[in-house]
């Protein structure tokens, strides 16, 4: 695009504290431009001012007033017209002393905007014919009711399931918790299923496919080809995006033998669902009228499931209320570590406490072992401050559960074929020979991705969103988990799960169509582009996306799937050849704003590059400077989307041009990371180690390059962190290629 | 005003709505109280289990909802009535008048001009802001607000304001926007603490609440995010948490509020952070950290010096120095316990807002929650005491009941 720049200096809110006609005549000599100065920019009577040079022509305006951060709204102007913030309140006069040096970075940061400027295109959106349905796997509780609620806003549905009926776990449970108010009695779980199946077969949307399993899915959101197996006979069908509802599985109760499963009379939680469900107390032929419910079996336990499943204590309760209405004699003890049943279902509780045939209490087992023909159970530290001895006709293990991930080969950065996983986040479920053994016997998507063939997980095999904010943030995008596969969920929350799945699955398709991304970059429809001649075939975008949106051909040259793509640029920051960019955002675009700064010779003026991730580490600076914190005005601070997408060649571009040092401030890492695109600051990181082979190569010490981990509200500690660097360059002295 | 979707409350749950509606591609106004987004996650330091700080997620929201050119934000707006069907509804609005408009660019001279104080409600009351003050760091929109209660008019923000930001004389107005479906996200408020009559607040400078620890904590809060007593500034060294003030019992709210646990916890692991030498005890009936969350309740549990007591928190009394005396029985051992601490924190639970505050026109169950029905979904902790996981979980689903409202 021919581009036809104006220049917009505002004098509001301060800055005019500094030398505004020095600003113009940088722009004036430096770039033949001649700007506009007004004193409040966002005012009408300013944005008319910009708008009537748009009117006149403009295509491409710089701003030389407030953060980007606000004002966006004001300084809207379509998306036919590139519009670039230069922050000369925050980053300048709200955060220094006006002196000689902050005039000299307002001039450098202009600069710097008038080149981004000059180096950004506008995008167009990646169009290809999109499919709007939905792919719902797994026809359990969250299944059902994720295929009915798309199919309820107008989507058209395919449920596979790999059982021969609909209706997964519930199907097989005499009862399931009330899922409103009051939350008393148990509710009759047949009743409540076939319902919902009944609703799923009528619903003209949903085309179910049950003795059904996924073959492969190939391709990306809103083009997913899925090839399905329905007993030997293949499918092939297209779909926008995925919900995956495969729910749990029980943990192997023959583990616990310390608890006295095998005794005579020691079952699972499972097991006596099976028996309540057939309205029949027995076991091995013996009536049954006494039991007691051990609770955590085998959960809350490092040698077995470490984490609680949330449901069994409530559960343990629901059953316990069965057994006394099957037989009024029957006393039920339950022996428990906390009693769990949080929030709302506190009702639940307080209900089965008024039956006087349940005795409740916090306990350690002790013993359980066989008695005669009863099982005799000890356990001590009870809220009746002695230990306790019941002589019980059925011991119940209250068993966890674990996610149907479990044990899969899932995606190689977990199980790599060699070595160690690459990132510290990384908590593999099983060991990897299990992973391994498992890879081609069972699997849920089997997807064709270069990654892997199945979702990212977490920790113990759940694929879950790492984010608190954004529950529905998988690794894979338009591939949304839902219910009991994600985290130990009630029926009511399997059904809050997936509608929530729904309508992240029914966005993904609306998006996509448009060429949007979806979350956290919502709507951007700019996507990165790869200049294949110039591919060395080294796979580290391939590797490195967090999103696994690059697959591979043979000799190993990516293949892009713009729609997987979140536009974090981590790709762009990985590669050597520099072959990747956006039309918004280019290893180009950032090192011309690079090579825009002056760097003088006076070694009293140093240079220092900060980059500063755009969501925590930018913020917090805008925000000292709110507080009215200082800083050394030395730096020059670039806002990039992401610390991974900080290309190595912008390291080198900066020291040989004299810069003499470079702070990179991102996120978090590690098990509670908290970098929006996973893996950019731990990618960063690992990365220093290049990048101080290259400074070795130049001959410049390598602690000119530094990654500080911030918060967004470390506000506080940014001029500790900026000055504290500052003051270290200084120590190590000016870089010797200043002035070449 | 006429859009698809209309939410009321702009906490986090709201936001989550909201911002999944617009970007799914469907008209919304979203509807706040206050004068800023965010909610109580604003008030919050570090989210648990990871102690990442809200502002984060915040950030986040805010730069997709500036996206929606279809989402529409009103804050100091109060949701009165609701009236009319699935489809139909027409939704009865209060706007107080904030006498700052978004010419405002936050430059924040008025401010220093000024010359009348508030009580921070934001910092619970424990600090002061001018009569004209922008709500917190990162509060949307990003412009001042004058509180009328303690503004005096004297005109001098006025002559110092540049940008002709600011109205003294705007007037309260009242909006009707018909909405096709409505989103409930009404969130929650403390308990309130004072009618734990046994547990001294109020009464002892140094029986805080929990929300009061999580300002107090905060980089932007009313010391500087230093853990003190409130009697005499000191940093304390033995901290008490009553878990379930006020929750879990008949006389208050009989129900779990679900997150006070953790946000104990939470709280432990701020203080041992902050102050090495302390001890915290923790009175507790049940240790709710259920699912993963058990992760994070094992690494609190790790520290020998924070210390689970089983018993619930019967009375406390004023002791020497400020200091106050707790008893309460262990359950474990039978035994009454009596200590001597330099803090107490009421761990109290969230009320649903509407429980004190009725919208018209929408249906309650007995707790003040409310009930959905066609066209009307509440979600997030206006349906049910929630942590904010659950919660956004909950309003982004809340979406998908909308849509196909709209959708007819």
């Amino acid at each position: 695009m021919e581009k036809n720049l104006g220049v917009y200096i505002c004098t509001g809110c301060g800055i005019d504290k500094l030398d505004i006609e020095k600003i113009k005549g940088v722009v004036e000599n430096e770039f033949k431009i001649t700007p506009k100065v007004h004193q409040a920019l966002c005012s009408r009577d300013g944005v008319e001012l910009i708008k009537k040079d748009i009117e006149g022509g403009v295509n491409a305006v710089v701003i030389c007033a407030c953060s980007p951060r606000v004002k966006q709204d004001v300084f809207n102007f379509g998306k036919d017209v590139i519009t670039v913030r230069v922050n000369l309140r925050e980053d300048v006069v709200w955060s220094h002393d006006i002196d000689e040096h902050a005039q000299e970075l307002a001039e450098d940061y202009v600069r710097m905007g008038i080149v981004q400027a000059q180096k950004t295109e506008l995008p167009e959106p990646y169009i290809e014919e999109t499919s709007k349905d939905i792919l719902v796997v797994g026809g359990g509780v969250t299944g059902l009711t994720a295929a009915l609620e798309c199919a309820k806003a107008g989507y058209k549905v395919y449920l596979v399931e790999k059982e021969n009926e609909l209706g997964g776990w519930v199907k097989k449970f005499k009862s399931i918790l009330p899922g409103k108010f009051p939350y008393r009695e148990p509710v009759d779980a047949e009743s409540y299923i076939n319902e919902k199946v009944k609703e799923v077969t009528n619903n003209e949307n949903i085309t179910v496919y049950t003795s059904t399993r996924i073959k492969s899915i190939s391709g990306q959101p809103g083009m997913f080809n899925v090839v399905v197996d329905r007993e030997g006979n293949e499918e092939t069908f297209k779909v926008g995006a995925i919900i995956v509802a495969t729910g749990w599985k029980p943990y192997d109760a023959t583990k616990l033998s310390h608890l006295g499963y095998g005794l005579d009379g020691v079952v699972t939680n499972i097991e006596l669902e099976r028996m309540l469900k057939d309205g029949k107390l027995e076991f091995n032929g013996r009536k049954v009228k006494d039991v007691a419910f051990i609770l955590c079996a085998g959960q809350r336990d490092e040698n077995h499931i470490p984490y609680c499943s949330t449901v069994c204590c409530l559960t343990s309760l629901r059953q316990a209320l069965n057994i006394r209405e099957l037989n009024k004699d029957s006393n039920v003890y339950v022996f428990y570590k906390d009693l769990r049943t949080v929030g709302i279902y506190e009702d639940f509780y307080k209900y089965a406490q008024q039956d006087e045939g349940i005795y409740l209490t916090k306990a350690e087992i002790k013993s359980i072992k066989q008695n005669g023909d009863k099982i005799r159970v000890e356990v001590t530290n009870t809220l009746l401050g002695e230990d306790i001895a019941v002589d019980v006709d059925m011991v119940v293990l209250v068993t966890g559960m674990l996610s149907s991930m479990y044990g899969l080969y899932t995606v190689k950065e977990e199980y790599p074929d060699e070595g160690e996983p690459p990132y510290s986040h990384i908590k593999p479920a099983v060991p990897k020979e299990i992973a391994f053994e498992n890879r081609d016997k069972e699997w849920i998507l089997n997807l064709q991705y270069r990654q892997g063939p199945e979702l990212p997980t977490l920790k113990y095999a759940f694929p879950d969103s790492h984010y608190i904010c954004f529950p529905y943030e998988s690794r894979r995008t338009g591939i949304y988990p839902a219910g009991c596969v994600r985290a130990p969920m009630t029926v009511r929350d399997c059904e809050l799960d997936a509608r929530g799945a729904a309508l992240k699955a029914i966005q993904t398709v609306e998006l996509v169509a448009k060429g949007a991304t979806i979350f956290p970059r919502t709507g951007d429809i700019d996507y990165p582009q790869f200049f294949l001649q110039r591919c060395t075939q080294c796979k580290r975008c391939t590797e490195e996306c967090p999103f696994g949106a690059l697959d591979e051909d043979e000799k190993g040259t990516p293949q892009p799937n713009p729609l997987r793509c979140r536009r974090c640029g981590i790709c762009f920051g990985a590669c050597p050849e520099k072959i990747i960019s956006f039309k918004q955002y280019s290893v180009d675009m950032i090192s011309s704003m690079i090579k825009a700064m002056s760097v003088p010779s006076d070694e009293g003026k140093l240079r220092i590059l900060v980059f500063a991730c755009e969501n925590d580490a930018y913020p917090a600076i805008d925000m000292a400077a709110k507080n009215g914190l200082k800083f050394s005005p030395l730096v020059r601070i670039i806002p990039v989307r992401c610390l991974g997408s900080v290309n190595v060649v912008f390291i080198a571009d900066a020291m040989s041009k004299g810069v003499d040092g470079v702070l990179m401030l991102g996120c978090k890492f590690g098990e509670d990371y908290q970098c929006h695109f996973i893996r950019g600051s731990e990618l960063a990181n690992r990365r220093m180690e290049n990048v101080k082979e290259t400074l070795n190569r130049l001959f410049i010490e390598p602690e000119r390059v530094k990654i500080e981990q911030v918060e967004i509200s470390d506000w506080e500690r940014i001029p500790e962190i900026i000055n504290g660097f500052v003051e270290e360059i200084k120590k190590i002295g000016p870089n010797p290629y200043k002035g070449f | 005003m006429n859009v698809d979707i209309l939410v009321i409350g702009g906490g986090v749950s709201g936001l989550t709505a909201a911002v999944e509606a617009a970007e799914t591609g469907y008209s919304v106004a979203l509807v706040e109280k206050n004068p800023y987004l965010g909610g109580r996650v604003t008030q919050l330091t570090k989210y648990f289990p990871k102690m990442c700080p809200p502002y984060c997620g915040l950030e986040i929201f805010l730069k997709r909802l500036k996206n929606c050119e279809n989402l529409k934000v009103l804050t100091n707006a109060r949701v009165k009535r609701v009236e009319g069907v699935a489809g139909n509804f027409n939704v009865f609005v209060e706007v107080t008048p904030r006498f700052v408009n978004e010419n405002c660019t936050a430059c924040g001279e008025c401010e220093k001009v000024c010359p009348m104080e508030r009580s921070n409600d934001f910092n619970f009351g424990m600090d002061k802001t001018k009569a004209i003050y922008l709500p917190h760091e990162m509060a949307y929109p990003p412009i001042y607000v004058i509180d009328p209660n303690a503004c005096n008019k004297c005109g001098e923000c006025v002559k110092v304001c540049r940008y002709d930001a600011i109205n003294l004389d705007e007037q309260p107005q009242e909006i009707t926007i018909n909405a096709k479906a409505i989103i409930v996200a009404t969130g929650w408020n403390p308990y309130d603490a004072t009618k734990l009559e046994t547990l001294g607040f109020g009464v002892y400078p140094n029986v805080i609440t929990n929300m009061m620890m999580e300002r107090m904590v905060s980089p932007n809060g009313p010391t500087n995010g230093k853990i003190v007593r409130p009697s005499d500034g000191k940093e304390p060294k033995v901290v008490a948490f009553a878990q379930c003030a006020g929750s879990r019992d008949e006389n208050h709210l009989p129900y779990c509020s679900a997150i006070c646990c953790l946000a104990s916890m939470k709280h432990a692991l701020y203080i041992r952070e902050q102050i090495p030498d302390s001890k915290v005890y923790v009175f507790y009936i049940d240790r709710r950290a259920y699912g993963r969350y058990e992760d994070f309740f094992k690494k609190v549990d790790q520290d020998e010096n924070v210390v689970f007591i089983r018993g619930k928190v019967a009375k406390v009394e004023e002791g020497s120095n400020g200091n106050l005396i707790v008893h309460a029985e262990d359950t474990e051992t039978g035994r009454k316990v009596q200590m001597e601490v330099e803090l107490l924190v009421l761990a109290t639970g969230m009320q649903p807002t509407t429980a004190l505050e009725k919208i018209e026109g929408l249906e309650y169950d007995d707790y003040g929650f409310v009930v959905e029905r066609e066209g009307i979904i509440p979600c997030g902790v206006a349906r049910m005491p929630a942590d904010v996981a659950s919660s956004n979980r909950d309003a982004t689903g809340a979406v998908i009941k909308a849509i196909q409202v709209v959708r007819g």
